[in-house]
């Protein structure tokens, strides 16, 4: 049971970073219905901005939790920055192009942003400096360390306070407006591309939080940490259904837990060697020997086997897809 | 750049082919002649050497090539004489880039100047492609640092190497680890590559001939940062001991997180995560790990040969220079016993040599790779790989009475 319960712990943690990334998918889709790929990268940027800052400052003799808080708040400005150029010189001179211009624009910038990295970075694993001391309490036979409950605090508190910006404020309103009828909203005297590139700096900015997040997290960062890292949130962004805001934090924290769950029991669930009916027919099993189909090195599949069962069965997502109505 | 390197390598390959019937002659005179111009008296011998002198590990490969050129300089110092004449060794060093392409571009180079040996390269990834050139030419090669078990495989008798092979490796942190901390259970985790893979097999093989309990393989990638779920059930079955095949960029998160979720078992690695970069991954939980590398630590030479290295090159050896020194020793030693400095003539002597350098006890077996090689054991102590034992011939000594032993 400790160990059931761990494995939830661990998928939380992971999920609820997958939830504030898929956040800036999600919003970005709903309102002008592309999928940016490169919001994977600015997630990265936004890891390898808050390291060079935390390894500039950490012999500096601040205290810890200082340095990893200017980490943030240098990285937020940066990836907001990236966001905006982004959206202002790759997207708006296509918006009305076809779909698939700006889907591809995206997978450019997104190889553009990656490269960057590494020009600035270089291709190694960089280290983040383990300055947090990581206090480790136990709950009924779980362990969750202080960072853990540090990122699942923060990456609440981001996303509720993103539900009170876009259901309770006039930038809000004016974003749920453009979502559903872009034209009709101009007409109404919000400025579009004002809204449009407001959408796209708050997902960059919760993307550079979820960066800094996962660096100290892994104590980790690497140029190519935005791509999966993107991938799996853009998942997650279908599995709650995409452009569904409440739909893209529920569909994170649960494709988090999955992924730990399967990771955790698919290695015990597909050695062939536990099936008594198989196991005298298997020669590996002679002796205690196991025969096991399918590994923990098949963690990252599940996000997408979720994603393939979700675009098969449910289309539209958990909670649906929430655009604009196009009668 | 690469169009230029296929036609360089292509001429080379052309050149090699051609080489065998007509060429040889008239380079001969041409070495006759420089001959004559450099020294009347001694015959020249060129030995050569290949490692990366640029790229990501330039500062490796300069140290191999820094062991050799002080053998050789020591070697003329000496006077050696062979077959009555004194003799002048040149140290012809090369650069590979550590690239396999650049390897065997290199190593054609050397087979084309007539040397008489060579020594390296110093990554497996570039010995094994240039081997068969040498071979072709019949020119032994001594490598200080490849530990890939392939390099000596391919049966070529001039395939030689003073380290030792990735294969034995893996049963040495095993019966270390079953020695030292006797653990009842261990888990073993691999990231899926050849490498890890590899060391991770050897590992269990030695644990359950010790009769050690192993839990099922768990398995990562080498780019796996999230270890938890795999840990979390690891931790469920409460192993003594966690051993991981892979490098330090994925097992650094694995031992942090294995630390975070409590678990106390012993963490062991090969070498790819024998490294200090463990200390900066995984932080304080990295203290205490245990990891194996192929042959002794550089310090762990001859006093006399890193005197002579300090005074040298004013800086202490890196890592493998004590085994390209020993591997230029024994070309000469072999050429002095079969008293020529012909490739043809000498590679027997080579074959059956016993012979003591700066790195112990020098012997081969009959696929070239050193008899009795030694692994070292590692352990992290105050943010530093720090060795603790040296593991010959399936015997374990401390590190301290490995280094008494090695004779001042």
């Amino acid at each position: 049971m400790d160990t059931f319960l761990q494995q939830v712990i661990n998928g939380l943690t992971a999920g609820s970073v997958y939830a504030v990334v898929a956040l800036g998918y999600t919003m970005v889709y709903g309102i002008i219905q592309l999928i940016n790929f490169a919001h994977g990268e600015v997630v990265m940027i936004g890891a390898m901005v808050a390291f060079t800052v935390i390894n500039a400052l950490a012999p500096a003799g601040l205290p810890p939790l200082a340095v990893v808080l200017i980490g943030g708040a240098c990285a937020i400005p940066v990836c907001v920055l990236v966001g905006y150029s982004m959206e202002r010189l790759a997207y708006r001179p296509l918006r009305h192009a076809p779909r698939l211009a700006p889907l591809i624009t995206a997978i450019g910038v997104s190889i553009i942003l990656q490269h960057l990295a590494l020009l600035i970075w270089s291709r190694n694993v960089l280290a983040f400096p383990q300055i947090i001391p990581s206090r480790t309490y136990m709950i009924a036979g779980a362990a969750i360390s202080s960072i853990q409950i540090a990122i699942l605090a923060i990456c609440f508190a981001l996303m509720a306070g993103l539900a009170v910006l876009v259901y309770r404020t006039r930038l809000g309103t004016a974003m749920r407006a453009t979502a559903q009828n872009p034209q009709v909203a101009g007409l109404m005297g919000i400025d579009i591309n004002r809204v449009i590139a407001a959408t796209f700096v708050i997902g960059a900015a919760l993307g550079a939080v979820a960066g800094v997040l996962f660096g100290t997290y892994y104590g980790l960062a690497q140029y190519t940490m935005g791509s999966i890292l993107g991938l799996k949130a853009f998942s997650a962004a279908v599995l709650g259904g995409i452009g569904n805001i409440p739909g893209a934090m529920l569909g994170g924290v649960l494709l988090g837990i999955v992924e730990a769950l399967g990771a955790g029991y698919i290695g015990d669930l597909t050695n062939l060697c536990s099936y008594d009916t198989l196991a005298p027919r298997i020669e590996a099993c002679a002796g205690g020997g196991n025969f096991v189909l399918f590994g923990s090195n098949y963690q990252d599949v599940f996000a997408f086997i979720v994603l393939i069962l979700v675009l098969v069965f449910r289309p539209s997502g958990l909670l649906g897809e929430r655009v604009g109505d196009r009668a | 750049m690469k169009k230029t390197r296929l036609a360089v390598s292509l001429l080379a390959a052309a050149l090699a082919m051609a080489g065998c019937s007509k060429e040889a002659p008239k380079t001969e005179a041409k070495k006759a002649d420089a001959g004559k111009a450099a020294s009347a008296l001694a015959a020249e011998v060129k030995i050569g050497h290949v490692g990366p002198l640029t790229g990501g590990i330039a500062h490796l490969g300069k140290d191999n090539e820094n062991g050799a050129r002080l053998a050789v300089e020591e070697a003329n110092a000496a006077g050696i004489k062979i077959d009555g004449k004194e003799v002048k060794f040149t140290f012809v060093a090369e650069d590979d880039q550590a690239d396999p392409k650049v390897g065997t571009t290199v190593a054609q180079k050397l087979v084309d100047a007539k040397v008489a040996g060579v020594v390296g390269h110093l990554n497996s990834g570039t010995s094994i492609p240039a081997s068969p050139i040498y071979n072709q030419a019949g020119i032994p090669v001594i490598s200080g640092s490849a530990t890939n078990p392939k390099l000596t495989e391919q049966g070529f008798k001039n395939q030689f190497r003073v380290v030792g092979r990735d294969d034995q490796q893996g049963p040495a942190i095993a019966s270390y680890l079953a020695s030292a901390k006797k653990p009842k259970l261990v888990a073993v985790i691999d990231d899926a590559t050849a490498y890890g893979e590899g060391i991770a097999n050897e590992v269990e093989k030695t644990l359950k001939a010790a009769n050690i309990k192993v839990l099922p393989r768990e398995k990562g990638t080498d780019k796996t940062t999230d270890w938890k779920a795999v840990l979390t059930k690891l931790r469920g079955r409460n192993p003594d001991a966690v051993f991981y095949g892979g490098m330090d960029a994925t097992g650094g998160p694995l031992m942090k997180q294995g630390r975070e979720l409590g678990m106390k078992a012993v963490f062991s690695f090969g070498d790819g995560a024998c490294t200090d970069k463990m200390k900066e991954l995984a932080g304080d939980a990295a203290e205490g790990l245990l990891c194996s590398q192929a042959g002794i630590p550089p310090q762990a030479a001859s006093k006399k040969f890193l005197d002579a290295y300090k005074k040298k090159f004013n800086s202490d050896p890196l890592l493998y220079a004590p085994f390209t020194y020993d591997a230029v020793f024994l070309l000469i030693e072999a050429m002095k016993k079969a008293d020529s400095s012909d490739p043809k003539k000498y590679l027997a002597e080579l074959q059956k040599i016993s012979y003591t350098g700066a790195t112990g006890q020098i012997a081969f077996d009959e696929k070239g790779d050193r008899k009795d090689a030694e692994m070292t054991i590692f352990t992290m102590k105050g943010g530093k790989i720090e060795p603790i034992a040296v593991i010959k011939s399936g015997k374990t000594v401390t590190y301290d009475e490995f280094v008494k032993t090695m004779g001042k």
